[in-house]
């Protein structure tokens, strides 16, 4: 694993594995989108409506793994110092929150036919909405510290302080008895839900894993790439070269 | 006198004579609680039923009020970089910096919630819990802040993001502050059970928050 945290060699291993992930992300979340549209059954309480969680189930737990992943890269980032980490970091931060996000929004239209309001103040909801709130306090921490390396070590602090929230919305269902339903799939007297409505919500959970890779693999490209055009412009500045050409005393007068 | 309380003095003199941080965060706290009534009407039934809620958002907001400063004048003159070179554990000095910082914000914010509360109509046992609570929980705000603080220390206007970083980890303490605060006056619940977790949150904030300012302090000095 420590060949691929060379810089060169991420992006060349991204570079070939980007169009299989993608492809296997499009294949699954078509697959299982027309699953959760056809074939898995209407539920014989909430009618067509509960197909709106093959997006939501998978939603939350995107939102949820990327914090993982990101505290993985900022224990990276602050034990050995690795700029793939930090990239690994800046990459996932928006991404979480667009999943944190989509999770939100389709639990909300969810939760309007379903509980009558369109948002509750149940613990479950709460804390993912205070996963939104750190995600994004991280987005503009990265858009505040101009320095990359400075960035993502105050990142990584602050996503290490923050993990604390993930097992608080794991097992806020259980320790608070809400309107949110606990959770029915990971348990460990077996799932209890009916394999029909099962299949299309497993599927479209690796469906968005694999985008989550593909987006996030991309995206630490981007950083990476987004880096060498900083430092070669730095350079280039040190240099004297081109328009960064510093004004001489003829120039100046 | 030892390094330790040497720092205490210096930190606690600094505290309470500079900008007279302790009296001016008091009267920004009068000022939010009487915001309240005009935003939600001057019903006493109804401000007696959220007052504890309304302390704790005063409370809350003015103990972020002077955090920024709790490293940003040490910074700035390089007496931090003196203290992160000194042999004390930094750890322990940021400790001691909260401290005393707690010791002219948190601690004045506490003492004068039963007066502010006589004004939001709550009733003796309510007046009690409320300060009880706000004495437990403002060090958990201060030692929180306290990494806001340090992590924003490099920034010049780190006011706004420090606020933006901290609030949603000062959400625990707020809930169970304001739960055994309003069940004090209310009694569906016990005032025990949530006021303990209130302290065991305070305890154990206080004990880690030091470390990751700390471990903030010196990744954003290098």
């Amino acid at each position: 694993m420590l060949r691929y945290a060379n810089p060169t060699n991420f992006l060349r291993l991204a570079g070939r594995l980007i169009p299989w992930t993608a492809g296997l992300a499009a294949v699954l979340i078509a697959v299982g989108l027309y699953m959760s549209f056809f074939t898995a059954p209407a539920d014989y309480q909430q009618g067509e409506t509960v197909r709106i969680m093959y997006l939501h189930v998978p939603a939350a737990w995107l939102a949820m793994f990327g914090y993982m992943v990101m505290t993985s890269a900022a224990l990276g980032t602050l034990v050995w110092r690795h700029p793939l980490a930090d990239a690994a970091q800046k990459a996932a931060a928006p991404l979480g929150a667009a999943f944190t996000f989509i999770c939100l929004v389709t639990g909300s239209l969810w939760g309007k036919p379903m509980w009558g309001a369109w948002w509750v103040w149940d613990a479950r909801l709460t804390s993912m909405l205070v996963l939104l709130l750190i995600y994004l306090g991280l987005v503009a921490l990265w858009q505040t510290i101009e320095d990359p390396g400075r960035a993502a070590r105050a990142a990584a602090i602050l996503t290490i302080v923050g993990v604390i929230n993930i097992p608080i919305i794991k097992f806020s269902v259980d320790w608070w008895n809400t309107l949110h339903q606990p959770a029915s799939v990971f348990k460990t007297s077996g799932p209890a839900i009916y394999s029909s409505m099962l299949w299309p919500l497993l599927i479209m959970a690796f469906g968005f894993t694999f985008l989550f890779t593909t987006l996030h693999m991309m995206s630490i490209r981007n950083e990476i790439l987004r880096r060498r055009i900083r430092r070669m412009s730095m350079l280039a500045a040190a240099r004297g070269e081109s328009g960064f050409a510093p004004l001489t005393a003829e120039a100046r007068s | 006198m030892t390094r330790t309380s040497a720092l205490f003095l210096r930190e606690w003199r600094i505290a309470r004579r500079i900008g007279g941080s302790g009296a001016m965060g008091v009267v920004f706290f009068l000022i939010l609680v009487t915001t309240y009534p005009f935003a939600v009407g001057p019903d006493l039934n109804l401000l007696s039923r959220i007052g504890p809620a309304i302390l704790w958002i005063a409370g809350l907001l003015a103990t972020l009020l002077g955090l920024d400063r709790l490293f940003q004048a040490d910074s700035d003159d390089g007496s931090l970089d003196l203290m992160m070179m000194s042999e004390t554990p930094l750890e322990l000095i940021v400790f001691v910096k909260c401290l005393a910082h707690w010791l002219v914000t948190g601690l004045p914010l506490a003492l004068s919630a039963p007066f502010f509360g006589l004004m939001l109509a709550l009733d003796p046992p309510g007046l009690g819990a409320v300060t009880l609570t706000l004495l437990v929980g403002t060090p958990a705000l201060t030692f929180l802040g306290a990494i806001g603080a340090a992590l924003t220390v490099s920034l010049r206007r780190g006011g706004l993001l420090m606020a933006i970083l901290i609030l949603p980890l000062t959400v625990p303490v707020m809930i169970f502050g304001v739960s055994s605060a309003s069940a004090a006056s209310s009694g569906t619940v016990p005032f025990i059970t949530p006021f303990l977790i209130l302290c065991a949150l305070s305890l154990a904030t206080i004990a880690a928050a030091p470390f990751a300012a700390a471990a903030a302090l010196r990744h954003m000095s290098e």
